[in-house]
């Protein structure tokens, strides 16, 4: 565990330089240290890294671990292997209110926008916890198609808001994809404090959920309080997933992969994967981001897409899986 | 008795024909009824538009007595339309009965295992990278999606537990496929990106005669075997050994039925843009007007095409700017499917 925790730790400081050094235009590491420490805004490279690189990474180290606690707070709190934000809607549900706010009510900038994010990720979550929670407990797949039917109807009358509105199709097709590119340290400022506190949260609720993951019988005997608990959760997965989303656009699969990386190097304790899940998830995110910059070069390939098409594949895995046969 | 019919296999002729004539009344009632409101909503809808024509109207321009504009409007605009509606929520309807009947599984139809957003991937592969036509992108669809379903069978194999692995691996390569998707649109010019999404979207806009008659053509085509293999696929709802012992080749007869219902929402997809849901609700809906958990294949098709034209009718026309037909099936479908989730769960 302490081996893991400094292997993580290092890539994360190794990936996070990388990330200021590598895309269109590769800047020597040099350069990335002068621009922080001798900066010279009439070198293009110094304004690359501070204008663009620098807020990109940040988001990243927000964002990756937003989105992947929300995932291991789900699994855990559903007691559901196959959970995700993105899969069960719930990033669905933000991206909704965000089209929302962009396409009805023309609120341009993230600080009116995150708003809306944060009401549609709580509606989505709740709706999701609703389904899950009905009498027996949900299996993975209701769970799951519960996602698709979530995702289809917030999509589909989403789709009919752009597309009656070729301005806001045109903005938020580039948000859509899911892309940490192109943001400015305005829109990391913004929400980063949803972000904090929603993963203060995730780190407070994690004894409970170990207690919790016994059943909720034995959870009540040992004297847990299954209410706060559950309202703790979905006010958790609220702030991480609804202002990821706003931030960066939906990116799915995260927080379904790392939290079974983290079970995998620490075992069941939550008190243990939450944390890691949180540092997995943001190396995860920071090495698509920088593998999408790498893989079409020049062009660039978005971090959203390199993560669907490594976490779908995962998906895949676990349902053909010896272990999830039975679910 | 109904206990009877699911679990024996019918040898005895007295037995099987007493049974079958009970549930026949009713379905025969019920098809009644729909073959009737499917005539009202046809009739209804060739009298609504921004252009207004009455009953005498469309009276007069069914029987070849109109002239000039309204006959135009009523004859050339509306009426194949909503034949097209008929037509492909019939094709939806039966291509979803297929599927359903073959998993066994309500859910087990085309939009959850990931043939709509293949062949979204592939029209917008024609669309934007080869800037292909109206027949070009039918094609490029039809192949995306047909691709895209053979894959995920393929992944999801064959033994057991076929529901569940179905779903999620349709789950995991639709999530895939549309993050492929949103990548091409965001990197397109604008209009033409635009162009695509509206595509995507499904919809009857501007469709006439020209795509009506090779669309029906093919759904007649695609009929005969359908119609041909409708009684081994009745005996392979009781089973897979019940099928083999009366005679049924279980795996030959699967993979042409699927083959076929793949075809048949393709041959939608193809003309309309991915119209969702329909092929999902249909037979679910038809499965509850008729009490019975086998419907067949007629009842659902009939149920598809009333869907069609109402959800055609309610996008043209309910708010006031006129919608993809595909936005709304797809907002309304999901909710169904979403009260389906809760319902079951309850129980």
């Amino acid at each position: 565990m302490p081996l893991a925790l400094a292997m993580l730790g290092l890539m994360l400081v190794a990936l996070s330089i990388t990330s200021l050094m590598l895309g269109a235009r590769p800047i020597a590491l040099s350069a990335v240290r002068d621009a922080f420490l001798h900066y010279d805004p009439g070198m293009t490279d110094h304004i690359v890294v501070r204008q663009y690189r620098l807020p990109r990474t940040i988001l990243c180290l927000l964002c990756g671990a937003a989105f992947g606690t929300a995932g291991a707070l789900i699994q855990a709190s559903t007691r559901n292997p196959l959970a995700d934000p993105g899969i069960l809607g719930v990033n669905a549900g933000a991206a909704f209110a965000v089209i929302l706010a962009v396409g009805v009510f023309s609120f341009a900038s993230i600080t009116a926008y995150v708003w809306f994010a944060l009401a549609g990720a709580a509606m989505a979550g709740l709706l999701v916890y609703t389904i899950g929670a009905s009498a027996g407990g949900a299996t993975p797949v209701r769970l799951l198609l519960s996602g698709v039917a979530i995702s289809a109807v917030l999509g589909g009358i989403g789709s009919s808001v752009t597309l009656l509105d070729p301005q806001a199709f045109d903005s938020l097709r580039h948000w859509q994809v899911g892309t940490v590119a192109g943001r400015n340290l305005a829109v990391a400022a913004t929400v980063a404090p949803f972000i904090m506190a929603g993963l203060l949260l995730a780190l407070i609720a994690a004894p409970a959920l170990n207690a919790a993951a016994l059943g909720d019988d034995t959870a009540r005997a040992l004297g847990l309080n299954l209410s706060s608990l559950r309202i703790t959760v979905i006010l958790s997965v609220t702030l991480l997933a609804g202002a990821a989303t706003a931030a960066t656009g939906p990116i799915s699969f995260i927080g379904l992969m790392m939290p079974y990386a983290a079970r995998w190097i620490a075992g069941s304790d939550q008190r243990r994967i939450i944390p890691l899940t949180m540092l997995c998830s943001v190396n995860l995110l920071l090495a698509a981001d920088i593998a999408g910059r790498l893989i079409i070069y020049p062009d660039e390939l978005d971090a959203g897409i390199v993560v669907a098409f490594l976490g779908a594949p995962v998906l895949i895995m676990l349902a053909r899986s010896a272990r999830t046969k039975t679910l | 008795m109904k206990a009877l019919i699911h679990r024996v296999p019918r040898h005895g002729r007295d037995a099987g024909r007493q049974v079958s004539f009970r549930i026949r009344t009713r379905t025969l009632a019920v098809c009644l009824a729909l073959a009737a409101l499917l005539l009202v909503l046809a009739f209804l809808s060739l009298t609504a538009g921004r252009f207004d024509t009455g009953m005498t109207d469309v009276f007069n321009a069914l029987s070849g007595q109109a002239t000039g504009k309204t006959r135009m409007i009523i004859l050339e605009w509306r009426l194949p339309r909503m034949l097209l509606a008929m037509l492909l929520g019939a094709a939806l309807g039966l291509g979803g009965a297929i599927f359903q009947s073959l998993t066994r599984n309500p859910l087990g139809s085309p939009d959850i295992i990931g043939f709509a957003a293949g062949s979204h991937t592939g029209a917008l592969v024609v669309l934007l990278l080869f800037s292909g036509g109206y027949y070009a992108t039918a094609f490029g669809a039809l192949g995306g999606g047909i691709v895209t379903a053979l894959l995920v069978y393929l992944l999801a194999g064959t033994t057991g537990q076929q529901g569940f692995r179905l779903i999620v691996v349709g789950i995991g390569t639709s999530a895939m496929l549309s993050a492929f998707n949103a990548w091409l649109i965001q990197k397109a010019d604008l209009e033409m990106a635009m162009g695509a999404a509206f595509w995507a979207a499904g919809s009857l806009n501007g469709l006439g005669f020209e795509q009506l008659r090779p669309a029906t053509a093919l759904f007649c085509l695609l009929c005969l075997p359908v119609a041909a293999l409708a009684r081994p696929l009745r005996q392979m709802e009781l089973g897979d050994d019940a099928a083999l012992a009366s005679g049924v080749t279980v795996r030959r007869t699967r993979g042409l039925l699927m083959l076929l219902g793949v075809a048949l929402t393709a041959l939608a997809t193809a003309t309309a843009g991915p119209i969702s849901f329909i092929a999902l609700c249909a037979p679910q809906i038809a499965r509850r007007l008729v009490g019975a958990s086998s419907v067949g294949l007629f009842t659902p098709a009939l149920t598809g095409a009333v869907l069609l034209v109402l959800a055609d009718a309610a996008a043209q026309h309910a708010f006031g700017r006129q919608l993809p037909v595909g936005i709304m099936t797809i907002s309304v479908g999901g909710l169904y499917l979403l009260w389906l989730l809760i319902r079951e769960g309850r129980r």
